[in-house]
């Protein structure tokens, strides 16, 4: 807790007040006439009218629980309250967007463009960080904790498969490229499955040798830490000159310069470095102790290995894999350049028609996956970390 | 039991055991001592195959150990150390239960065997088999590493400076505990300490140790008695010679019948008590006479100041 009993929330008191400065300085929405020309933006404040209103209901509770002082036995109520508010307005504010847009629409203007101006993306996310201080504050036990986290999004879920958001820019040019997307979708998942696994039958047994021999070690952390700083592009770029040598040698193999195998290939050699490194790592910090106990009690290597180094490194191990893996998701994205496809080739193509809700269509389900797998991730490791105490 | 002939181990230009000989027989409690570098960790380590001679022989049970898998002969000794080493994953019923485990027992026994160990080490067992180490003191760590060295009922316990890293009240304890189990059962135990006072109590018999060659062996009362050369004695220390002595034998050796002298109000001293714990209480209480009294708290006798002079051993 940082706060003593008077003090308020001044997490929270933070982001009402850049919240307040954004909407103030920044457009909320922009609207233009096509999807190709600029729009012009409107401000939040043009917008609260009506029912607009209502979005300043949980503005006002989070405001409140930034000021009221602290008192032990009412913060889990406080803290719901805010969870519950942020998570509200976060609907609120798309809800208000949404509204916007349909009322172009109605009009009968179905090629005007609605699309977040700087306000909303600012707003969007300072009340996901102040659900997510609230839960923090809450300090619930993993599983209840990851439910609560997917709960905020719960009620943003039902506006956009209800259909309330179509009207939104973000969603015509999802409508327009329905198969392409799911197509991406399932390029993209791909991709990093065809990567991890790679990665993992090479980096585990390479981290377990470099943990045994520090002679081995050096140059190959040496060598992996080199390919970490060629810049994607370039390593993509650089292997297309042996794979095609590759399939010139070897025509029936179907091995191509560009497309999914360069993609793999470098993406498996940027995922090597955490994987090998946290195994490596994982296994040093078993305790000699253990080790010499194991090896005087009659162990043999291979139940020394698995049942005593194995156990005792794999929360590290897991560790690296998460890593990995959110670090693969994102740069599986550049790998839409060499042809692999995936969300990469919703990003490059709006960039080239300069249309940036189409960046965003490519760019948001990137971020959404990143972060979901994440959150898998450290809901398995609580559950890990609570059988091991 | 153990047969070591004319045993050496080198580490390049160091020669940590020179051509060192000693039988260690069935049912004793005999302690390596010496200084750091002396070779007594490498000379204990020798006899489980942590470290590997690299001349001589060393024989348990009268075959070669070297004609033993190192891991059959491992799990036929128990193995305690000052780090301890409990795996921090498994609990502490799965700790102990290490080599029963890989000697195949089935469930129920290896279950029974855990609480009765438990229990032998002052540790209720309902309450501490679902634990895990971090959740332990370091005395209940170590009572749970030399319960889970006992776990198989080994022929040889091997402890390499078990209780070197405790407090000394805890320290204590374990050593009484360590003696408790060594009279209450046929253990051959092997114990290595810098501790001359652990090796007085302790051991049936002690093994100092220099450079890798014995110094002297014998039994705690004759190395008080007659130490072989000056590096013996400077090793126990001269100051307090007499007071190690008299540590050695108890207040039931010298206890006299119940005279009439005795005043009813005289203090008491329990007749297990060493001569140096009544010399204490002589010096504490100002006095010339003690009652002593058995487990039951009968006075059986009574002991005088100057008994404590007279030269018995």
């Amino acid at each position: 807790m940082i706060s003593t009993p008077a003090a308020g929330n001044r997490v929270l008191a933070l982001l009402l007040a850049l919240g307040l400065l954004s909407a103030v300085a920044l457009p909320f929405l922009t609207v233009a006439p096509n999807r190709l020309v600029s729009g012009t933006g409107v401000a939040l404040g043009a917008l609260l009218q009506g029912a607009g209103w209502a979005l300043l209901l949980p503005v006002a509770v989070l405001a409140w629980a930034a000021f009221v002082p602290r008192r032990p036995r009412q913060d889990a109520l406080v803290d719901a309250a805010c969870a519950v508010s942020a998570a509200v307005l976060l609907a609120a504010l798309l809800g208000l967007a949404a509204q916007a847009a349909a009322l172009q629409a109605r009009d009968g203007n179905t090629l005007v463009r609605v699309s977040f101006g700087g306000a909303f993306w600012i707003l969007a996310v300072l009340a996901w960080l102040a659900a997510a201080d609230a839960l923090q504050r809450a300090q619930l036990s993993p599983l209840p904790r990851a439910l609560a986290h997917a709960a905020v999004w719960l009620p943003c879920m039902a506006l956009l498969v209800g259909g309330a958001l179509d009207d939104l820019s973000l969603l015509k040019e999802y409508a327009n490229r329905r198969d392409a997307f799911h197509a991406a979708a399932a390029e993209h998942l791909r991709i990093v499955v065809a990567t991890l696994l790679p990665a993992l039958v090479i980096g585990v047994p390479l981290g377990v040798a470099a943990a045994r021999s520090p002679r081995l070690a050096r140059p190959l952390f040496a060598l992996l830490n080199v390919i970490q700083t060629v810049p994607s592009i370039a390593l993509f770029g650089l292997l297309i000159a042996p794979l095609v040598a590759l399939a010139a040698l070897l025509p029936s193999a179907g091995i191509q310069g560009i497309g999914l195998l360069p993609a793999v290939i470098a993406l498996t050699l940027y995922a090597l470095l955490p994987i090998v490194h946290n195994t490596a790592a994982g296994l040093q910090q078993v305790p000699a102790a253990a080790l010499e106990a194991a090896t005087g009690m009659g162990m043999t290597q291979a139940q020394r290995f698995w049942r005593v180094e194995v156990p005792l490194a794999l929360p590290l191990l897991w560790s690296g894999l998460r890593l990995t893996t959110v670090q693969v998701i994102g740069l599986a994205v550049v790998a839409a350049l060499i042809g692999a496809g995936g969300f990469g080739a919703i990003v490059f193509q709006g960039l080239l028609s300069s249309a940036l809700d189409l960046v965003l269509l490519g760019v948001l389900p990137v971020v959404a996956l990143a972060l979901l797998v994440d959150a898998l991730f450290d809901a398995v490791d609580s559950l890990l970390a609570r059988q091991a105490r | 039991m153990i047969e070591l002939q004319r045993v050496g181990k080198r580490y390049g230009a160091l020669q940590a055991i020179d051509t060192l000989s000693l039988t260690i027989e069935a049912g004793e409690f005999l302690v390596l001592i010496g200084g750091s570098g002396s070779g007594k960790s490498t000379l204990l380590k020798m006899i489980n195959r942590l470290v590997e001679h690299d001349s001589g022989r060393v024989l348990f049970q009268g075959a070669e150990i070297r004609s033993f898998a190192p891991e059959q002969l491992r799990r036929r000794m128990g193995y305690a150390i000052q780090s301890i080493g409990l795996f921090p994953h498994w609990t502490v019923a799965r700790n102990i239960a290490t080599v029963p485990v890989l000697l195949g027992w089935d469930k129920p026994r290896i279950a029974a065997r855990v609480d009765e160990l438990l229990t032998l080490l002052g540790l209720e067992p309902a309450q501490h088999r679902g634990r895990y180490p971090q959740q332990l003191s370091g005395g209940q760590q170590q009572r749970v590493g030399v319960a889970r060295a006992l776990a198989a009922d080994p022929e040889l316990l091997l402890m390499d400076e078990p209780f070197g890293a405790l407090d000394p009240i805890t320290r204590q304890s374990l050593q009484q505990e360590m003696l408790r189990i060594h009279r209450s059962s046929d253990k051959t135990i092997v114990l290595v300490t810098h501790d001359i006072d652990e090796a007085l109590l302790l051991a049936t018999r002690i093994v100092l140790l220099d450079r890798g060659r014995i110094v002297q062996a014998g039994t705690p009362a004759q190395l008080l008695a007659a130490p072989a050369n000056t590096f013996v004695s400077d090793f126990i220390g001269r100051t307090d010679l007499g007071l190690k002595l008299l540590g050695l034998q108890t207040v039931a050796e010298r206890v006299r019948p119940l005279d009439g002298v005795l005043e009813t109000s005289a203090d008491r001293i329990a007749a297990d008590a060493t001569l140096r714990e009544a010399m204490s209480t002589f010096v504490v209480r100002g006095v010339e006479r003690l009652g002593v009294v058995d487990g039951s708290g009968t006075l059986v006798g009574t002991l005088h100041f100057q008994d404590l002079l007279a030269q018995r051993a």
